[in-house]
């Protein structure tokens, strides 16, 4: 990684983005409007289903992992404003890989959130962006992985 | 668990090259700024002049909520009416152009591959690529991902 990202950016530093519990009422919201699946939505099926159990649709617990990336951002710009260093403009993310549900997210669960940064680089293609790229993840409340996936944002340097 | 033999898509029915239409939807600017209030509140997904001045040119969706969008698309084609037993990940995603207020999004699901699970029997891992496209035909999102399904006749294999 270039200098002045990594100055804003440390690799391989893995940050605790904050804990979230799922609870039903929030997991059937979501899943009624975007995942249907009975496991999903029906606590009485979820129980005869092959999770044993209502638990949170696989897209819930990534939108959840952003709600907390944004979350934490605040903590990140206090770090940059402590080192005399500007807040960077964030653009959007061109996708994501090897994103792995490791394990059921259950009605009640606390998951914790987690970002590290694992390389990034500056784009030719657009002057003054670089793209930024990162690990996300999801672990239960005992430290047992739940989500996984790689990706990459874009971000502007001040 | 139970696998209803009654379903209208087993592994059988998932053979290579098979194509499933996917939506479309038009996406509203009240669906993407309560989406985005939720889990991503980004200036470019929660403002339309934000959005204008941001590198997605409008208010756009977050890419958590295509993703979203495009889980209820398939849920809604075939997986409702299959013998899923869930996915265990998503190979990638890439966000190709961004997904703005009023635009159409609906594609099609094509099946890439398939085997039976070498640890369960009758059971197999189905491979699908999804394209989702705007009201103009441009490629808007790519997704690839496996997801279990029950054979209908589990004894005679597929």
């Amino acid at each position: 990684m270039t200098g002045e990202l990594a100055r804003y950016f440390p690799t391989d530093e893995r940050l605790t983005l904050g804990s979230h519990r799922f609870t039903a009422e929030a997991i059937v919201a979501f899943a009624r409007q975007f995942d249907p699946q009975r496991f999903h939505v029906d606590p009485e099926a979820a129980k005869k289903s092959v999770f044993g159990g209502l638990c949170a649709s696989g897209w819930h617990t990534t939108a959840v992992w952003m709600k907390k990336n944004l979350e934490h951002r605040p903590v990140e710009e206090a770090r940059w404003r402590e080192a005399g260093l500007a807040a960077p403009t964030f653009g959007p993310s061109p996708g994501f890989r090897n994103l792995k549900w490791t394990r059921p997210v259950y009605a009640g669960d606390d998951i914790v959130f987690f970002l590290t940064v694992t390389g990034g680089r500056a784009l030719s293609s657009r002057p003054g962006w670089h793209l930024l790229e990162h690990v996300g993840e999801a672990e239960t409340a005992d430290g047992k992985p739940a989500m996984r996936f790689e990706s990459a944002v874009l971000v502007q340097l001040p | 668990m139970s696998v209803s033999k009654d379903a209208k898509y087993a592994y059988e029915d998932f053979h290579e090259g098979r194509e499933f239409q996917l939506g479309p939807v038009v996406v509203t600017a009240e669906e993407i700024v309560a989406f985005a209030r939720q889990f991503d509140a980004q200036p470019m997904h929660l403002d339309e002049a934000a959005g204008k001045a941001s590198l997605l040119g409008g208010l756009a969706a977050s890419g958590w909520h295509m993703t979203s969008l495009l889980m209820r698309m398939i849920a809604d084609g075939y997986l409702l009416e299959s013998t899923s037993e869930g996915a265990p990940g998503v190979d990638r995603v890439d966000w190709k152009r961004p997904l703005l207020a009023g635009d159409s999004f609906g594609g099609t699901t094509k099946v890439l591959s398939r085997r039976l699970s070498r640890s369960r029997k009758g059971l197999g891992l189905v491979a699908f690529r999804h394209e989702l496209r705007n009201q103009r035909d441009e490629l808007v999102m790519v997704c690839e991902h496996s997801a279990m399904m029950a054979l209908r006749d589990a004894e005679r294999g597929a």
